[in-house]
């Protein structure tokens, strides 16, 4: 029996478990495709999970760790590691284009450059829109208001 | 142990700390619902800056501590940042100014940080490079819209001009174990940082018509931790609980 292949048969399996793992704010878009979610290694019968925060005061990162160690628990992995790395230094490209897709259709519009001064309204599409404040309801968005529908939304302020 | 480069993580840290602190006193106080949630979004980074700077003093330090120990068991004479970041949060232009001074600070400082031969310094310093870049943006915005609005707004900046201006120096104070850092590579030039801040500080100041004042105490003191009456104050309060309940978690 080759093992080489059974770990990686397992870290894919582990992949795949993890994508209902879906970030506490947008609950739509799971943290792999957030670019959370870094790597799985198996280490004899632990599990362990890398996993590299958004912002670097972001609360939810332990919510995240919990979710992770709950949810492989619950697919049969009771040894668990979640660990917060240094490298690589998260940034909005990170985020993947299914993700983008998912954020938009939320109501929250995707990052475009830091330099950005159109930001179009998910909702309508309108590019007639207007920031009411760099920081919205968590620190990587901020808040806009749309002039053609009048509905405020979320940005997903660009980081890179 | 390194011990210069521990004391520089610490001024690092315990500066980041405390502003972080003092913008999270105006949860619930922010002049309407936008500001407030803003005020404690940069809050909230400024304290995981600390905390990613704490975590890297720690590793340094090879002793088995935490980032909490550091922030919450240590005494005021152990705190290394400036006196301005310690200073109370006043009112909104106050706490705007402040902002803007040491923002700037953070964006020369970062920028050159990350270059730093201590890897995971350099790592810590991009991440916080990309959110100090939106607090510029936005303290900046707030500096000009009140220094360019009502009488009472363009007072209000001024008197928080007057009442700063004199602790911005301390920002670039260094001593002999600095420079030898900076020599090796391992932190940045801090006369090259005060040269870019003065810049783009000068810059703010004729854009929003702000008078320089001529003379004042001079602040320092904090490299050495000798520090104001408000960050005893300060610690009291931050540090109450696992002061009462050593070891307290939740
Ligand atoms: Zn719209």
């Amino acid at each position: 029996m080759n093992t080489e292949i059974d770990t990686s048969q397992l870290v894919v399996k582990i992949f795949e478990i993890l994508e209902s793992v879906k970030d506490p704010e947008i609950p739509v878009i799971s943290i792999r495709e957030l670019g959370i979610l870094q790597q799985v290694k198996i280490a004899g019968a632990t599990v362990k999970v890398g996993i590299i925060p958004t912002y670097s005061g972001c609360p939810a990162m332990f919510v995240i760790t919990e979710d992770i160690i709950n949810t492989l628990y619950n697919n049969g992995f009771n040894d668990v590691k979640v660990e917060l790395l240094n490298e690589p230094v998260w940034n909005t490209e990170m985020i993947s284009d299914s993700g983008k897709k998912a954020m938009k259709a939320y109501g929250i519009a995707p990052p475009l450059s830091f330099n950005e001064k159109i930001i179009s309204c998910p909702q309508c599409g309108s590019t007639d829109t207007t920031c009411i404040s760099q920081f919205g309801s968590t620190a990587c968005k901020a808040l806009y208001r749309c002039e053609n529908c009048l509905e405020p939304f979320d940005y997903f302020k660009c980081h890179a | 142990m390194e011990p210069a480069l521990y004391q520089y993580l610490l001024r690092l840290a315990d500066s980041s700390l405390t502003m972080g602190q003092r913008l999270a006193e105006w949860c619930g106080h922010g002049p309407y619902l936008e500001e407030d949630v803003a005020l404690t979004n940069v809050s909230l980074d400024l304290i995981g800056h600390a905390q990613m700077f704490y975590q890297i003093a720690v590793e340094v330090s090879g002793e088995h501590k935490t980032p909490d120990d550091l922030a919450f068991l240590r005494d005021a004479h152990e705190f290394r940042n400036p006196l301005l970041t310690e200073l109370p949060k006043g009112d909104f232009a106050y706490t705007t100014l402040k902002q803007y001074f040491v923002d700037v600070f953070n964006l020369h400082l970062y920028q050159a940080l990350s270059k730093s031969k201590h890897q995971p310094l350099a790592q810590a310093a991009k991440k916080a490079l990309m959110e100090v870049k939106y607090h510029l943006t936005r303290s900046q915005a707030w500096c000009e819209r009140l220094s360019l609005s009502t009488d009472e707004a363009k007072q209000r900046m001024q008197q928080a001009f007057d009442d700063l201006w004199f602790y911005t120096p301390e920002l670039f104070e260094t001593d002999e174990a600095m420079l030898q850092l900076a020599d090796q590579g391992l932190i940045a030039d801090y006369s090259v940082l005060q040269s870019y801040w003065q810049q783009q500080v000068s810059d703010l100041i004729s854009k929003c018509q702000l008078v320089v004042p001529q003379s004042g105490w001079l602040a320092t003191g904090g490299l050495q931790g000798e520090h104001s009456e408000h960050l005893g104050y300060m610690l009291a309060e931050m540090q109450f609980l696992q002061r009462a309940y050593p070891g307290c978690e939740w």
